[in-house]
């Protein structure tokens, strides 16, 4: 993959600049020595790296302010990185950027139970904002499988999914307010405790940026009252097709799950070899979630299962306590361990008309064969949010490559069929290159005129999101 | 002008040599703008319906009603319950599609289940460039590339024409049940709001109505609806006895805000935390109001000519001029006007999406 080149002159003046934002932050708040600046060279996309110029850690919005002014006076490119857990490489650094991270500024700032909303420092981890209200019954919505480590800053740059969005929306569906600021230091205060902010919906286009247009230092979010419980249901096929309709006809049937998640024969052998979830022998299964009182609970499995009934389900296995739910969850929780035991995996974010389902599940059966690469699917099916496990041997040299092309094959069909390349993990740099699939160029072109706006001088989070080519003469400029 | 397809917007858009009005079916613009009229009621059409996909796909000019009718045979529905201000503005016509994108038009159950904004999957518009735009798509889960959906959303057609719009639906329920709690003042109204919204039980609905009662709705199946009906009416047993009452024509005339049709006066529409409310309409001078999504959205009746925003001072919120002379509109200014480093970046935006300065001039 390519990157641009770094500015040979901006690597020259390392000292002057660090000399720079050590005036405006606290001493140990910047890290430039090359053996320490290592530790920012990759987020969760391992295997792209590249150390930047050097670090800077604030604990404030003003303190980020300050940052950003003097890099915007010097003409360098900043970075900003939540918790480092992007699977997109969306926080990949330049050698000639500064990396701005968010993880000191973590601090709960505001808790309002009756107008039901949390403001919050955006390196707070997303996890630890429902740990901070849900002693009084509240919990906040989305939640990626990262949720324990990654930061909400992070979650709005990628607009993070989860689970359970099925029923409660993504990010930008919980989102009410942010505190962005700008690179050139102009602090923008967007929304609030209210439900719709005024003029055009700059939150909207915020949330879901990548990075692109900003740093945001603070948000306000929607807390929701817990549910009084909640319980799945496993379903197992002989077919992933069947699976794939039963999926549609569950939809149609007026149920709304909160999570409806897909494994195949692959996922469900790996994970059973290293899990011992005591899961069916078949093709494909599926776990449905739904929450309520316990006598809710029990009309709508009833109402799941009469559907699954219809397409001859290998086995339904009802959840009828605390410790059978664990056991139903427990092959799914454990399936991307399960296929990183057996091997390296890529990790695809695709998503495909629900009704095409079984379409493209034969379709990628057949890829893996062409391509001679094992693919194991698990993913949010009542969404059509496909996450195919590629496989491939990080020491087989060509592998990685191989297994990059065959990727991309899979985007590219679930773009064919009506989809997208990423559902809620991000263009970062992975998808950059693919963008083209899916956009004219005039519609990209809308999209960085977007980015034109708010960050003129395209110094924002470089090289990521759009094609290089494209934005080319907005980076020289 | 009336272009039928999105190679004639495009052409309209070209031809234009001075300012245009984006019309869809006229049922709910606000405000004053100027210019020639360009319909888009041409563009109409369902182009792709997928029940089991909770999908539909359609043109922006494609009425209202006649989507609606083709969800209900299914069973499903937008659920953000769009409003009619047909009569409460004195307007006639047909609303379509792209005009409740456009003015992001959502009704009582955004308290549960969201906004227009949010269930807007995918957009197709033309900008003032005459350039072809597409957003987002027709999937649920979509961030490819940055949200220019949201952007459309409640942009007032100041920033392109829509085309097509794709939207997330959802199932009609089978049961809905209505309780409605008499004589609360405004301040212990939006307090049993507040308690209702912070229990599990779900509430699609929740509104004050000063004078006939503090009104929650649940929906869902019947033996549910009926298990959290009597729950939310223990928890809320503080504030008096909950009846159960007749929801239909109830929640149509909330969301409508037909109490202040064919009155005397402005109306005005105050976003703010639902616990300010009280308070700020207690120093607005309004004649009537009418709270809904918990007491976050506040409708107010106000003496013709008079200044809500300066009536109420500083305020964390914003509150729009709806209805009202068009004097009033000019010298009020319909939306709240925004801070100075963010009114920057909105008119920066309307210059690189609509650099001529063509697209409903002075709205916004």
């Amino acid at each position: 993959m390519q990157m641009p080149v770094p500015n040979p002159a901006i690597l020259a003046r390392k000292a002057q600049i660090v000399r720079r934002l050590q005036s405006v932050l606290p001493a140990d708040a910047v890290v430039h020595d090359p053996a320490d600046t290592r530790a920012y060279e990759c987020d969760a996309l391992v295997a792209y790296r590249c150390a930047p110029l050097c670090a800077v850690l604030p604990r404030t919005t003003a303190e980020v302010s300050a940052v950003l002014r003097i890099c915007h006076e010097e003409g360098v490119p900043v970075v900003p990185r939540g918790a480092g857990t992007s699977l997109a490489g969306g926080a990949l650094p330049t050698a000639d950027c500064v990396l701005l991270g968010v993880a000191r500024m973590n601090g709960l700032l505001e808790v309002d139970y009756p107008n039901r909303f949390v403001r919050v420092q955006a390196g707070r981890t997303n996890l630890s904002v429902t740990g901070a209200v849900e002693a009084q019954g509240f919990f906040y919505a989305p939640d990626p499988s990262s949720q324990l480590a990654c930061a909400i800053a992070g979650n709005i740059a990628m607009n993070s999914g989860g689970a359970h969005c099925l029923k409660y929306g993504v990010t930008t569906n919980n989102l009410l307010g942010v505190t962005l600021v700008q690179m050139d230091g102009t602090v923008l205060e967007i929304g609030g405790g209210f439900l719709d902010a005024p003029g055009l919906d700059l939150l909207g286009v915020i949330c879901g940026s990548e990075g692109q247009l900003g740093v945001v230092t603070e948000a306000t979010l929607r807390i929701l009252p817990k549910p009084e419980g909640a319980r799945p249901v496993l379903i197992g096929f002989d077919a992933n097709e069947v699976a794939g309709q039963c999926v549609s006809d569950i939809i149609r049937s007026g149920v709304l799950p909160v999570a409806i998640e897909f494994m195949d024969r692959p996922c469900i052998e790996a994970t059973e070899a290293f899990a011992h979830a005591g899961y069916p022998d078949c093709e494909a299964l599926l776990i449905v979630e739904v929450e309520g009182s316990p006598a809710e609970i029990d009309e709508q499995l009833a109402r799941i299962i009469a559907v699954a009934r219809r397409h001859n389900p290998v086995e339904i296995r009802e959840s009828r306590s605390e410790a059978e739910s664990a056991r139903i969850w427990l092959g799914r929780k454990s399936a991307f361990g399960a296929m990183g035991n057996i091997n390296d995996y890529l990790c695809l974010d695709g998503v495909i008309p629900v009704s095409d389902l079984g379409l493209v599940l034969r379709r990628i059966g057949e890829m893996s064969r062409e391509y001679g690469l094992d693919v194991a699917n698990v993913f949010h099916a009542g969404d059509g949010n496909l996450h195919p496990l590629i496989l491939y041997d990080a020491n087989k040299p060509g592998d990685l490559e191989l297994c990059e092309e065959f990727g991309a094959a899979i985007l590219k069909l679930c773009v064919e069929v009506g989809g997208c390349l990423t559902g809620e993990h991000g263009v970062g740099v992975e998808k950059r290159d693919l963008m083209g699939v899916q956009f004219s160029d005039v519609d990209m072109e809308a999209q960085l005129r977007l980015k034109d706006v708010f960050d003129p001088r395209w110094l924002m989070n470089p090289a990521k999101v759009f094609p290089l080519v494209l934005t080319a003469g907005r980076r020289a400029a | 002008m009336k272009p039928a397809t999105e190679a004639e917007v495009v052409e309209c858009l070209a031809a234009a040599s001075g300012p245009l009005r984006i019309v869809g079916g006229g049922t709910r613009g606000i405000g004053g703008t100027r210019g020639e009229v360009l319909e888009t009621g041409g563009l109409a059409g369902i182009s792709l319906y997928e029940p089991g996909a909770l999908t539909l796909v359609a043109g922006a000019g494609t009425p209202l009603a006649e989507v609606e009718a083709v969800l209900a045979r299914a069973g499903q529905r937008l659920a953000f319950e769009v409003p009619d201000f047909r009569a409460l503005l004195g307007r006639r016509g047909v609303s379509t599609l792209g005009g409740v994108v456009a003015a992001n038009a959502s009704g009582p159950r955004r308290v549960q289940a969201g906004a227009c904004r949010d269930a807007l999957i995918g957009v197709r518009f033309v900008d003032g460039a005459g350039l072809v735009v597409k957003n987002g798509g027709r999937v649920m889960k979509n961030v490819t590339g940055l949200d220019l959906v949201k952007l459309m959303a409640g942009s007032w057609g100041t920033l392109g024409v829509l085309t097509e719009v794709a939207f997330k639906l959802l199932p009609v329920p089978e049961a809905s049940v209505t309780l409605r709690l008499p004589g609360l003042d405004d301040a212990r109204a939006v307090a049993a709001l507040a308690a209702a919204l912070g229990t599990p039980y779900e509430v699609t609905g929740a509104a004050h109505w000063p004078g006939q009662g503090t009104y929650l709705r649940l929906e869902g199946f019947s033996g549910s609806v009926d298990y959290r009906a009597g729950r939310l009416a223990e928890v809320l047993a503080g504030f008096g006895a909950a009846e159960r009452v007749d929801g239909v024509a109830r929640w149509q005339a909330i969301r409508d805000v037909t109490a202040f049709a064919g009155c005397a006066g402005d109306v005005w529409r105050l976003s703010v935390k639902p616990s300010d409310a009280p308070g700020l309409v207690a120093r607005s001078g309004a004649q009537a109001v009418l709270y809904d999504w918990g007491g976050g959205l506040v409708w107010l009746l106000m003496p013709e000519g008079a200044d809500l925003r300066a009536a109420l001072g500083g305020f964390s919120g914003h509150a729009t001029l709806v209805r009202a002379a068009a004097e009033t509109h000019a010298r009020l200014a319909t939306f709240q006007p925004e801070a100075p480093p963010v009114a920057a970046i909105t008119a920066a935006l309307r210059a690189r999406f609509d650099p001529r300065g063509i697209l409903n001039p002075g709205l916004m």
